[in-house]
């Protein structure tokens, strides 16, 4: 792939993601304070000692970011990670194997979907015990629907064409044909969905962060940040409104590369390329 | 939060929207297992048979209403099953781990849980389907009355987040089709993939940050009251609405104008060009009547988002509506308040998808007019 | 008499945008000049991407998917049309220059009457009053032959065959009285049965309404029949134009007598046909939804030899060929493979009774893993049949690719580096790499340009001689029959018309299908149209 041929716009969310993973992994390192030490007084505005200013607890705002990209990210990641090789196992095994399996995974992922992601997850999150693993499985599995459904119309797509059926008259297993001749040419919208629930699950845990049923304090997480400063607003503390847009600076990365991925995929497809 | 916006609808970034002209009720619907399931007959039996050729529309539709009546069924199971599965027992979740044994077997028999599973489920479907969801464990109160009015709430709010971004939508979506590839289309391409980005709490804010604590010109907390009159009303909901409408009209203008792109670039438009026919022609004669069902679906789809969305955007703004009852509960885990609101708002997403099936299907030529 | 339509050095590029690399251009036609006089029809042919649609297109002053004109003239009744400017071009487009689809399905609007659209242009250019365009296009439906023409104009396009629509699009493009039709492969998508009708309902109508017409197809033999001038193109450049007679029957350029020539191509049959490799009895078959596709059909194949299956579409023929791969497994009789019956499904067949049969697709486009090299696609076959790893392997698919006349160097292409017919000697070298006792081809030559097709066909001959594979041949080509087949069997809707050894099967007497199979297909020859026309009322006229 010729690197010239990214567009500014995938760079810049590159670039941001890149950022957001550094602090992630070396945030002991850079950032300046503890994750949840008291350094002063309550929502100090920025500058001098404390770059973005202390929070409601009077702990470094900057400090919790960089901490908090580790939690966000990891979560996310987690749950994006599960979701997907979940997903893409069932999807593939019912595009593959058809009939009656197929019916059965499709009918019950419709029942799934027929909930709102978010009332589900008030439901489930409601009933069970708030541990970090659950909220990650809740999630996982809440969007796994959607990447089954995703994968399933991916591999109908491909699993169509007359090299899968000259694969099946030659007597090749169903491993073959999933991995060797379905997968290869799947990577590319597959890879931009991953993207795509990528920074959903950003979004999604922060929501549910925000409203009290994600990531439990006094571990940072962007979500609960904002809802640990919300009450600063009226007062025109604007403290709630950095991890906010934290949040969404990287979940427009994300969605910035996955916006190339997916012209990249249509132009491979030989689409129209009105993009 | 946008994100959790209308997934279920084609991914907001790609351009070939999944509601393609030939099939619209192939767009994908929560649910949309109808198409198979119409395909392959979930009813059997000569008259069902004879009924669906020759009326394949109303078959179709009759189809599409059992669907959701048997997937709210199934929901409702859902709903009421997750909450039996509960690790634990309610009982010791309601009175915290210090309680007595002998408490929690009187709370047991004061919240009915010692009768039996089938015999709880049915009474609090039948009490459902007549409006009673029974009392909180928190306040002692009937749900039923807490959700008549908070629902009411909910509602006016999504209504004028509706009535404002549909059309708004459509436009700017038609605006970036007629501009395509151009200034105009490139900017509300990026401007609203940013929007799709921005979780709706950030956004919330930042329209309070700049309306009502800069300016002074909105109110925060955006409470209402039963004494309101209507115009305060109005007034109070100003700063929510306007959240819905940002967070909403992204996904909806995106998926707006990957339908018509689809329908601009077919083989009849193009013939319609070679008529000679003028640009309004062709787009208000050929490209407008075949893009209405998929843009029909777009805007169901998204309503039935919004009826979600809800719930966020009443939190950041102490509205009281629906979602921040729930979101309440859920905290405090007052459980025949999360299954009443769960259901309710499952119901109006099945609803609002059904009708987005409903209203392809009753615009696709081929099923208006079978041979 | 005044040329209507002259057009003079065309150049036309296409620039498309492949994202984040420089826009490409490409010359799709170069210096191409022709005339059409009033009433006249020039019949413009060539293989695909020869540039037909676009030279047809460009007396629309249409560019179709990012193509543009960019330089020449287009003169109509002597004005140039390029320079018209957006109102001026409006004036010709479905005013004075029509245009006919390759898809009519496609290019009506789902939603609207046949009727309103068929009369659409004339009433927006104000030609016509509504009634006086209603009672024109009621006319016309009448000299098309379509069904019904009363009530034709009120159904929607789904609601008709492809056939009538074909028909329909014709009439849509005569209703405003044009001087120019641009008629683009119109019965390229239909069946010979239907595409004779239409070819007849078009000449009548051309002649009816002395409208002149440019008719754009890859088939000589068909444009031998309609047009008065015939030009040839290739790479987009004119590489031949004369009257038809002159192109027909004396063509001065090597190409265009390689297009004449070619499918004249006939072999005699083996005389043996004893000893059954294939054995197909009383085979039905129904599809899941319990529609019956297959009644009760019997046929075999010699070892050695050549079966051709001829059908239209519909008929049923692909839908034996997966009965014989196991793919659809049938519901009554059986099929015996050299004497041992073959397990009914896929699933219960041994690895070698899978090898014994291989296919070959239509498409070989979507036939191979675009993500595979040739050295795959080749190779995989040697290993699972044979478990030839190395360079062993490679040693085999280069003499495979010898044997399909392609060479090493294209080892490790993928197929995307491909050309069309490359793609298909691949194919059939994939085929042969499990050696093979038979190999069904499924339209294999079909969606090919007629001397790549010829080329195929001469392959898969070549092969049967050194390797004494048999075939069973799918196609719904006649002249394909003649040249390749041993045995023939005809098939119409689901049931076998006619089975036998080739010489028996396309001599008389026949029955009626296959004497209007035969009697369909176009020849190379001026004139044949209005014979089998005439034979035709003459047998109506007898009954």
């Amino acid at each position: 792939m010729n690197l010239r041929s990214i567009p500014i716009s995938a760079w810049v969310g590159f670039a941001g993601i890149a950022i957001a993973l550094i602090c992630a992994l070396f945030a002991p390192l850079i950032a300046p304070y503890g994750e949840s030490q008291v350094v002063g007084d309550i929502w100090l505005p920025g500058g001098g000692d404390f770059l973005l200013g202390t929070d409601n607890l009077g702990r470094d705002l900057l400090s919790r970011l960089i901490y908090g990209a580790r939690t966000t990210i990891f979560v996310a990641l987690a749950a994006t990670v599960i979701s997907f090789s979940l997903g893409m196992l069932l999807s593939f095994t019912a595009a593959v194997t058809g009939g009656f399996i197929d019916q059965l995974f499709s009918r019950f992922n419709d029942l799934m979907m027929a909930i709102p992601t978010l009332i589900f997850a008030l439901v489930v999150l409601a009933v069970l015990p708030q541990h970090l693993w659950i909220l990650i499985l809740v999630m996982a599995v809440l969007d796994s629907t959607r990447v089954f459904r995703i994968g399933r119309a991916v591999a109908l797509d491909v699993a169509v064409m007359e090299f899968v059926e000259a694969a099946r008259l030659r007597g090749e297993g169903t491993g073959w044909i999933i991995f060797r001749e379905i997968l290869p040419n799947t990577l590319s919208p597959l890879l931009a969905e991953f993207g795509l629930r990528f920074a959903f699950s950003i979004l999604f845990l922060s929501t549910l962060s925000f409203l009290g049923l994600g990531i439990q304090p006094p571990a940072a997480d962007w979500g609960g940040m904002v809802k640990d400063n919300k009450d600063g607003i009226i007062f025109g503390i604007n403290a709630a409104l950095i991890p906010g847009g934290a949040i969404a600076a990287l979940a427009i990365c994300v969605n910035l590369v996955v916006d190339w991925l997916m012209k990249r995929t249509s132009s491979l497809k030989g689409g129209r390329g009105d993009a | 939060m946008a994100a959790l916006g209308p997934e279920n609808g084609p991914a907001p970034t790609t351009e070939t929207p999944a509601a393609g002209t030939l099939q619209p009720q192939a767009a994908a619907v929560a649910g949309s297992g109808v198409v198979a399931t119409m395909n392959t007959g979930v009813v059997g039996g000569t008259f069902w048979r004879r009924f669906s050729l020759r009326r394949p529309l109303a078959a179709l539709i009759v189809q599409r209403l059992g669907l959701s009546v048997g997937l709210l069924f199934a929901v409702s199971l859902m709903i009421f099953g997750g909450v039996e599965a509960l690790p634990g027992d309610f009982a010791t979740t309601y009175l915290g781990q210090s309680a007595t044994p002998q408490a929690v077997e009187n709370i047991r028999k004061d919240l009915g849980l010692d009768r039996p599973v089938t015999e709880r489920y049915f009474s609090w479907l039948g009490g459902a389907l007549q409006g009673d969801f029974g009392t909180s464990w928190a306040s002692r109160n009937s749900v039923s009355e807490q959700i008549g009015k908070r629902l009411g709430n909910s509602l006016f709010l999504a209504f004028f987040a509706a009535i404002i971004s549909i059309p708004l939508a459509i436009g700017l979506g038609m605006l970036a089709v007629q501009f395509r590839n151009r200034l105009p289309d490139k900017i509300i391409n990026v401007v609203s993939l940013a929007a799709i980005s921005l979780p709706e709490f950030f956004v919330g804010y930042i329209l309070i940050v700049l309306f009502a604590v800069k300016f002074g010109v909105a109110t925060f907390p955006s409470t209402v009251y039963d004494s309101m009159g209507f115009l305060e009303r109005l007034s109070a909901i100003a700063l929510p609405v306007a959240t819905l409408v940002l967070v909403v009209l992204a996904h909806m203008m995106r998926m707006t104008r990957a339908a018509i792109l689809n329908v601009m670039s077919s083989a009849y438009v193009e013939t319609a060009e070679l008529k000679g026919l003028g640009a309004f022609r062709i787009i208000a004669r050929h490209a407008a009547p075949n893009a209405v069902a998929p843009v029909i679906n777009v805007v169901a789809l998204n309503l039935a988002y919004l009826v979600v969305g809800v719930v966020v955007v009443e939190v950041v703004f102490v509205y009281p509506g629906m979602g921040q009852y729930m979101v309440d509960a859920v905290t405090v885990r007052d459980m025949p308040v999360v299954q009443a609101c769960g259901l309710i708002f499952a119901a109006f997403y099945i609803f609002l998808n059904m009708a987005a099936d409903i209203l392809a299907i009753l615009a696709n030529p081929r099923l208006r007019h079978p041979r | 008499m005044p040329d209507l339509l002259t057009v003079k050095n065309l150049k036309i590029e296409a620039t498309s945008y492949p994202p984040g690399e420089p826009p490409k251009t490409v010359t799709l036609v170069d210096g191409v000049s022709f005339s059409v006089e009033k009433g006249k029809v020039l019949g413009v042919i060539g293989e695909s991407g020869a540039g037909k649609s676009t030279i047809g297109l460009s007396a629309l002053a249409y560019g179709r998917g990012g193509a543009s004109i960019v330089g020449g003239e287009v003169l109509l009744n002597g004005k140039d049309i390029l320079t018209l400017g957006r109102g001026g071009i409006r004036s010709v487009r479905g005013c004075k220059v029509c245009y006919v689809a390759q898809s009519a399905a496609a290019a009506f609007n789902p939603a609207h009457k046949l009727g309103e659209q068929v009369i659409e242009a004339s009433l927006r250019h104000k030609i016509m009053s509504r009634p006086e365009a209603e009672k024109r296009a009621l006319y016309l439906f009448r000299v098309l032959g379509l069904p019904n023409p009363d009530t034709f104009g009120d159904r929607y396009p789904h609601q008709v065959s492809g056939g009538q629509l074909q028909r329909a699009m014709t009439a849509m493009a005569l209703c405003p009285n044009p001087e120019l039709i641009v008629f683009d492969e119109p019965t390229t998508a239909l069946d010979v049965t239907t595409q004779i009708d239409v070819l007849a309902a078009i000449k009548h109508a051309i002649e009816e309404t002395h409208t002149a017409a440019l008719y754009i197809t890859h088939d000589l033999a068909v444009v031998a029949q309609i047009s008065d001038d015939i030009m040839v193109l290739r790479y987009g450049k004119t590489v031949e134009y004369g009257t038809t007679q002159q192109v027909i029957e004396a063509p001065a350029q090597d190409y265009t007598r390689a297009l004449v020539s070619v499918r004249q191509t006939k072999r005699d049959e083996a005389a043996d046909q004893s000893d059954k490799l294939l054995n197909i009895e009383n085979v039905s078959a129904a599809y899941g939804n319990g529609f019956k596709v297959l009644h009760d059909v019997s046929m075999h194949l010699p070892k050695g030899q050549t079966l051709a299956i001829v059908g239209e579409s519909g008929s049923g023929k692909s839908t034996l060929a997966r009965v014989i791969t196991g793919l659809l497994p049938p519901s009554e009789g059986r099929i015996t493979f050299d004497g041992k019956q073959l397990p009914p499904a896929l699933k219960g067949r041994s690895k070698d009774e899978l090898r014994q049969v291989q296919m070959i697709y239509q498409m070989a486009d979507t036939a191979m893993n675009p993500r595979q090299t040739v050295r795959d696609i080749i190779g995989r076959p040697i290993t699972f049949y044979y478990g030839v790893h190395g360079a062993k392997k490679t040693e085999r698919v280069k003499e495979l690719l010898d044997q399909i006349e392609l060479g090493d160097r294209f080892l490790d292409r993928y197929p995307a580096e491909l050309s069309g017919g490359q793609k298909q000697r691949v194919a059939i070298a994939r085929a042969l790499a499990a050696k093979p006792e038979l190999i069904l081809c499924d339209e294999p030559t079909s969606a090919l340009d007629p001397l790549v097709a010829e080329g195929i066909l001469n392959l898969l001959l070549k092969l049967q001689e050194e390797t004494a594979v048999s075939y069973v041949f799918i196609t719904h080509d006649i002249a394909i029959v003649r040249a390749i087949a041993d045995s023939v069997a005809v098939m119409h809707r689901g049931r076998l018309v006619r089975f036998g050894a080739k010489s028996k099967v396309l001599s008389p007497p026949f029955d009626d299908y296959t004497d209007l199979l035969l009697k369909s297909v176009p020849e190379m020859e001026i004139g044949w149209l209005e014979k089998v026309l005439a034979t035709r009322r003459m047998e109506s006229a007898g009954n």
